[in-house]
This record gives structure tokens, C-alpha cells and sequence, in this order.
């Protein structure tokens, strides 16, 4: 038997080899040259496998529960009337409800213009925030279903994606203009990128190829998009638990 | 087949029993984590981004593989793009590795053997420089291979990358291993 190659060597290791064990054992007890290759391999992967991991008590699990419960409450994907279909119009309601009833609520007190207007501009940041968590959220389920989608032989059905995609398209638009014009350019260069993307999705066929599938992956990981559309969303939701920050009437915070 | 059928329960609409699946799989689901992305607040994200994208898709899971290698495959799949998204963005991180490596070179090149070792949190960095080291797709394959001891052939059906793709990977992992580690554990012959 000649020497045994390191490819060969890894996976006796890890008892893949494809020769039997019996001859490979036989062949490292009589040479040396293998068993000291081996040994040295042994001794990499045994330090490897030292490496610790830090410690998660019995209660982890509770934990981790307590985390997720609130999401995990939410209808599920497929069912019927999507969440994400009748929330922002509801959005809308709720929003115009409140500002009806702040308008409702000044007239009668007669307060100043000024006030009124700090405060509105304070109610309308408020409200950007909720409504571009929950945009970012529906985004983010969108690009995660796709860079999770199973491959399989035949087309893949994205059209729920696909429909998703082009409800978005119109909301990010208007999130973008709005961070541009706020001169947000870290939020809007995330919604431009988001936006092409949603844009290809929206304009893709119902049924894709593995490869339509692929392509569509990669614009998502070339941009990095799914990771940022997470961290801003998580920006976004820590900013909307903050309390409004307090502001004298030229809107300047106190 | 999980106690008490929790898995059929959840899949029906019983929160209760998803919650008993996550109390039962989260040590699990965030060792491999850690494994993968070396870090434990992109760990912890993975643990629980792995269990919402497992309730989304329960309705998908099918009890030919197990619960736990269904989890492993949402976890592998979330981690290998968590890993390729921070390789890019993180160039000061890289920055910051090479004067750490610097460092460590100064470590004595000929120690004892393995026995002898004394795994001081320098060895162990050394560890997890050498581990950071691999390619996103190399340490998914390698650490589904080495620690969690899945076939080569499950981590290329879990990666969808094949078994001949899967098998490379993990001979470019144990081969960059090598050459970081050789020099810290020794060579002893």
C-alpha cells in the first residue's frame, strides 16, 4: 500500500474513509511516515475540538422563549389575510383617527400654531418610526423566505413573494423620499437598496428556475441586504421604544 | 419523534408545544451557533432568528429527518449568511485580527505533545483566530462535520451543496487548521 494521502487521512478520522478502517489501521501500525502525518492531524482537530463554548444554563431555553413569545403569537405566513396585508391600512386608520383627534382636541383648546406644530412634527416622527419597523419587518420576511427557499428539480412558486414585493414597493418609496428629505442618508441608501431588490422580486416570474432563484440570492447577499434591513429594523424598534424626546416650541429638543 | 408529539401539536396551531420544542433545542441550536459564527451575540441572534423561521415554516417540516436536523439546517443556512454578510462588512474587525496574529506568532513553535498542552486563553484564540480564518462555507461544512458529527453527505443534503462540494470544503478547512495550528500544538514526531 502506498502512503496514505491527507484527504484520505481526514476522513479515516472522521470514519468517512471509503477504504475499509481494517486496511488503514494495518497500514498506519507499520509506517511510520502515515502515523506521525496522522498523529500531527490528530492533534490539530483535538485542539480544535477543545475550543470551549460558553456556558447556557438549564433555563436558556425559558429565555430564549421569552424572547420570541411575542412573534410567535402572530398568524402564521400562509394563512389567511396576512398580517402585513391588512396592517398598514389599519396603520392608516389608527393614524388618522389620532391626528383627527389631535386636531379635534386644539381647536377646542385654542392652542397656539406653534405648539401645535411642534407637537405634530413630534407625532409625525413617531409615527415614521412605527410604520418603517413594520415595513422593514414585511421586508425582511420577504428576502429571508427567499434566501431560505428550498431548491428543488422542478420551478418554484414565489408568487406570494412576488405579490409581497410589489405591496412593499410603494411604501418603501415613500420612505426613502421622506429619509432623503430628512437627510437620513444611512436609512435611505438601505431603502435604495432595498427597493431595487423588492423591485427585481416584484417584476420576477410566479414561477422561478433554481437559477432565477439564485440570481435573486445573490443580489440580496451582494448587498448585504437581509443583515442590514435586520439591524435597522432593530435601530428602528429600539428608537420607537425610547420615550419622545422633549422639545421647546421651535422644535428644538430641551 | 419528539416527547409527546410536540411537533404535530405545533404544527397544529399549539403554541404551548413550540414553546416546549424551543426549551428543548435552544442549548443545542446555540452551540452550534457559537461554533459557527465564534461569537456569542451573532449566536444569540441566530438562536432565536432560527426558532421564528421554524415556526414560519412548520408547516414545511417533515418528520423524515428529525426535529433537531431540521433546526440544524435553519440554523446552518442563517449562519452561513450571517458569517458571508460580517466577512464583508468588517474590515476593521480584520484590522484588528492581524495585529492579534502578530502576537501570537510569538508563541513557542515547538511545545509538548497534546497531553501536555495547556489550553491558556491564548491557545484558545489562537483556536478561534485559525477558525475565523475559514471561508463562510468551509466552517458551516467543518463544524457540522467535526461537532456536531453529521455525515458528510447530511451536511451536502443540509447546505445543498453536494457531497463532493461538501467534502472539499472540509479538506480546505482541516488543511487552513493545519497550518494555523500546527505551530502552537507542535509537530512533534
Amino acid at each position: 500500500m502506498n502512503h496514505i494521502g491527507e484527504e484520505q487521512l481526514v476522513l479515516f478520522y472522521y470514519g468517512e474513509s471509503a477504504e475499509s478502517s481494517a486496511a488503514i489501521e494495518s497500514h498506519l501500525e507499520e509506517c511510520e511516515a502515515c502515523r506521525d502525518e496522522f498523529r500531527a492531524l490528530q492533534r490539530v482537530l483535538n485542539t480544535v475540538d477543545s475550543a470551549p463554548v460558553p456556558d447556557r444554563g438549564p433555563e436558556y431555553g425559558s429565555d430564549v422563549w421569552q424572547r420570541i413569545e411575542k412573534r410567535v403569537g402572530r398568524p402564521a405566513r400562509r394563512s389567511f389575510m396576512h398580517w402585513w396585508i391588512w396592517a398598514p391600512a389599519m396603520a392608516v386608520l389608527v393614524i388618522g383617527a389620532f391626528l383627527a383627534g389631535r386636531l379635534s382636541y386644539r381647536a377646542q383648546r385654542g392652542g397656539s400654531p406653534a405648539t401645535a406644530a411642534v407637537s405634530n412634527q413630534q407625532i409625525r416622527e413617531r409615527i415614521l418610526l412605527v410604520a418603517v419597523g413594520d415595513h422593514l419587518e414585511r421586508s425582511q420576511m420577504v428576502l429571508a423566505e427567499l434566501s431560505n427557499a428550498p431548491e428543488g428539480k422542478g420551478k418554484l412558486d414565489i408568487s406570494d413573494e412576488r405579490q409581497m414585493a410589489a405591496d412593499l414597493l410603494d411604501d418603501n418609496r415613500l420612505y426613502r423620499q421622506t429619509a432623503s428629505s430628512t437627510g437620513d442618508k444611512g436609512v435611505a441608501s438601505v431603502l435604495d437598496d432595498l427597493e431595487n431588490v423588492l423591485m427585481e422580486i416584484a417584476h420576477s416570474p410566479s414561477e422561478v428556475s433554481n437559477q432565477q432563484l439564485d440570481d435573486l440570492r445573490q443580489q440580496i447577499q451582494e448587498r448585504g441586504l437581509l443583515f442590514k434591513v435586520r439591524v435597522l429594523g432593530s435601530q428602528v424598534r429600539e428608537q420607537e421604544s425610547l420615550p419622545a424626546p422633549r422639545k421647546d416650541k421651535e422644535g428644538k429638543k430641551l | 419523534m419528539e416527547a409527546g408529539g410536540a411537533v404535530e401539536r405545533a404544527q397544529s396551531g399549539d403554541s404551548d408545544a413550540f414553546r416546549l420544542l424551543v426549551e428543548q433545542h435552544s442549548r443545542a441550536v446555540f452551540r452550534l451557533a457559537f461554533r459557527m459564527t465564534g461569537n456569542e451575540q451573532d449566536a444569540e441572534d441566530v438562536v432565536q432568528e432560527t426558532f421564528l423561521r421554524a415556526y414560519r415554516q412548520l408547516d414545511k417540516y417533515e418528520a423524515r429527518a428529525s426535529f433537531s436536523t431540521w433546526l440544524y439546517r435553519i440554523a446552518s443556512n442563517y449562519s452561513l449568511d450571517l458569517i458571508r454578510m460580517r466577512k464583508r462588512h468588517e474590515d476593521k474587525r480584520e484590522r484588528g485580527k492581524a495585529e492579534e496574529r502578530d502576537i501570537l506568532q510569538t508563541l513557542p513553535v515547538n511545545t509538548p505533545g497534546p497531553d501536555r498542552i495547556v489550553y491558556s486563553s491564548q491557545v484558545q484564540e489562537r483556536v478561534n483566530e485559525a477558525l475565523n480564518e475559514l471561508s463562510a462555507q468551509e466552517r458551516t461544512a467543518f463544524v457540522l462535520r467535526h461537532f456536531e458529527g453529521m455525515s458528510i453527505d447530511e451536511i451536502g443534503e443540509t447546505l445543498g451543496t453536494g457531497t463532493n462540494a461538501t467534502k472539499h470544503s472540509i479538506f480546505r478547512a482541516v488543511q487552513k487548521l493545519r497550518r494555523s495550528l500546527e505551530p502552537v500544538v507542535g509537530t512533534a514526531r
